[in-house]
């Protein structure tokens, strides 16, 4: 699992390869579609299941400042230190705006 | 007409095809702006039809898939294993019908034209499309093991597509006397869930372990590495001290024949293994639907669009989930679930007339070792014009020695069912 650093990410927009049947350029991720992927195991609108800790019904710093705690490892965790590593510090900006302003 | 002052560019030429179908379409409904079928149940397709709605209530939605009850692979093993029963892993297309407005059609399709954009069924239908999304998953690829054909299935079930297989194998298991040796063989890369056939060895040395001790698993594998090997190998030795023999590519673990009337698995290079239960995971490929339609490549998988899954072969189709060549993602439920959410937010832009997203994917694949220890890989995905990768520096396996193991193994084995309980609501159940 050892990778180069991360480097991909603010390079996608400029790649943005002509898709056949999107001509556009992709716009960036915006925030419901990165948070589209908390979803799977968080539950729908951050509502969980199950054991996993939902995540519907916090504020914006908090979910934002989790998240950042998790991707320096300041914060213990089984998988979401390694999840909030594929995530810039804006797009973890946006995840917790959409999540905080939409999940309720 | 008003259908097509709605849509925006390459539509208007497949509404008007779609028009002139619409004689023969069996669809009745009041005018859509664009009609999306999406072939298959599972969760590729279950979790396209469902978000496609969720996206435009305007976009009308045809999800073509036998079933009534759909029973996931994830959690399978643990069926096997006595863990859960196939109720546990049973889900409905009841919300998805009565609440999201999609149309299940209960047929399977069976052919697909890509220039008139109609969907055929077995039972005689056809369904016009704007947008088709193909998610069929994986067959099994008969006669890729000498000898292994569906007959050879119901002696050495595979248990590769949850259902009667997966019934078959836990009744072969309880059957089986106390000292017999269970035997999986396990294929090449890709194919589904790759951790799936170690979870399953776990699983069946739990309950081998408890009930018939003097039992013993050989797992012949046709390959020398596989996914999460040092944390499947740590937990064996923890848990199943002398149960479990892996025996590699490398050491004669590929099995090309099977005997199902002797019970015997024969290897590459002769050796032959006579069982008391095998469970064979054969050779797969993209689901029949995407190979007749001239989806798939000469393996026998789908190339598409790394930022958008349409098919390299043809225009206004999606293929995902398993049957896909989605670059780094593994053919996971969890993977497929979360293409599909992307492609039909990139859907309904496209039929919105609005700029598609730059992708973002994740997949969290857990595992089960045993009943409390868990364990896990996750990754999150972009789109390159190479292709789909792992984001650098991101993602990766469970620790192999965190601070404190039995409490890590622990938590990951509650998440492993908190994962499933909201993966299938979130698909299935809300």
């Amino acid at each position: 699992m050892t990778r180069p650093i991360r480097a991909t990410l603010l390079a996608l927009a400029a790649i943005a390869a002509a898709s056949p049947a999107f001509a556009q350029s992709p716009v960036p991720t915006s925030g419901r579609t990165l948070a589209a992927t908390c979803t799977g195991c968080h539950g729908p609108a951050g509502r969980s299941a199950g054991e996993i800790p939902s995540i519907n019904g916090r504020t914006e710093t908090q979910l934002a400042q989790a998240m950042l705690d998790f991707k320096n490892d300041r914060r213990p965790a089984t998988v979401m230190n390694r999840h909030a590593k594929g995530f810039s510090d804006a797009e973890i900006a946006a995840i917790a705006k959409e999540i905080s302003a939409n999940w309720r | 007409m008003t259908r097509i002052s709605i849509s925006r560019r390459g539509f208007t030429g497949s509404l008007l095809a779609a028009t002139a179908l619409s004689a023969c379409a069996v669809q009745s409904e009041a005018p859509a702006k664009a009609r999306v079928v999406v072939i298959g149940g599972g969760f590729g397709g279950a979790t396209a039809a469902k978000f496609l709605r969720l996206e435009d209530p305007g976009i009308s939605v045809t999800l073509i898939e036998p079933k009534s009850e759909f029973q996931t692979c994830p959690g399978s093993n643990y069926v096997l294993g006595g863990l859960k029963r196939m109720s546990d892993i049973t889900h409905t297309y009841a919300a998805m019908t009565g609440r999201h407005g999609v149309r299940h059609v209960r047929d399977m399709a069976v052919a697909v034209d890509p220039v008139t954009r109609t969907v055929r069924t077995a039972g005689g239908q056809s369904f016009g499309y704007d947008r088709l999304v193909v998610s069929p998953g994986i067959d099994i690829r008969w006669g890729a093991i000498n000898g292994y054909d569906e007959a050879a299935s119901l002696r050495m079930p595979h248990s590769w597509q949850a259902g009667p297989q997966t019934v078959l194998l836990r009744q072969q298991l309880e059957a089986m006397p106390d000292g017999g040796v269970v035997a999986l063989s396990i294929p090449a890369n890709p194919f589904r869930c790759p951790p799936g056939p170690y979870e399953r060895i776990s699983m069946i040395a739990n309950y081998l372990k408890t009930t018939k001790p003097r039992s013993k698993i050989l797992a012949l594998d046709s390959k020398d590495a596989f996914s999460k090997q040092p944390l499947f190998q740590d937990g064996w030795a923890a848990l199943y001290p002398g149960l479990i023999e892996w025996v590699p590519l490398g050491k004669d673990g590929k099995i090309v024949e099977v005997v199902p009337g002797e019970m015997t698995l024969v290897s590459e290079f002769g050796q032959k293994h006579k069982v008391a239960v095998a469970n064979v995971i054969p050779p797969q490929f993209a689901g029949k639907i995407a190979r007749d339609a001239g989806l798939a490549n000469e393996q026998g998988w789908c190339p598409v669009d790394p930022f958008t899954f349409e098919s390299q072969r043809h225009k206004a189709i999606h293929v995902i989930g398993d049957a896909s060549i989605a670059g780094a993602m593994p053919k996971s439920g969890f993977a497929a679930s979360s293409q599909a959410k992307f492609v039909a937010r990139a859907i309904a832009a496209s039929i919105n007339g609005q700029p598609a997203e730059a992708p973002v994917y994740a997949n969290t694949c857990y595992s089960l070792v045993g009943p409390d220890y868990g364990i896990s890989v996750a990754d999150i995905y972009r789109s390159t014009a190479q292709g789909i990768v792992a984001v650098q520096g991101a993602g990766g396996v469970s620790p192999r020695t965190p601070p404190d193991a039995p409490a890590h193994r622990h938590l990951e084995a509650v998440y492993t069912h908190g994962w499933y309980a909201s993966a299938t609501r979130e698909i299935w159940g809300s």
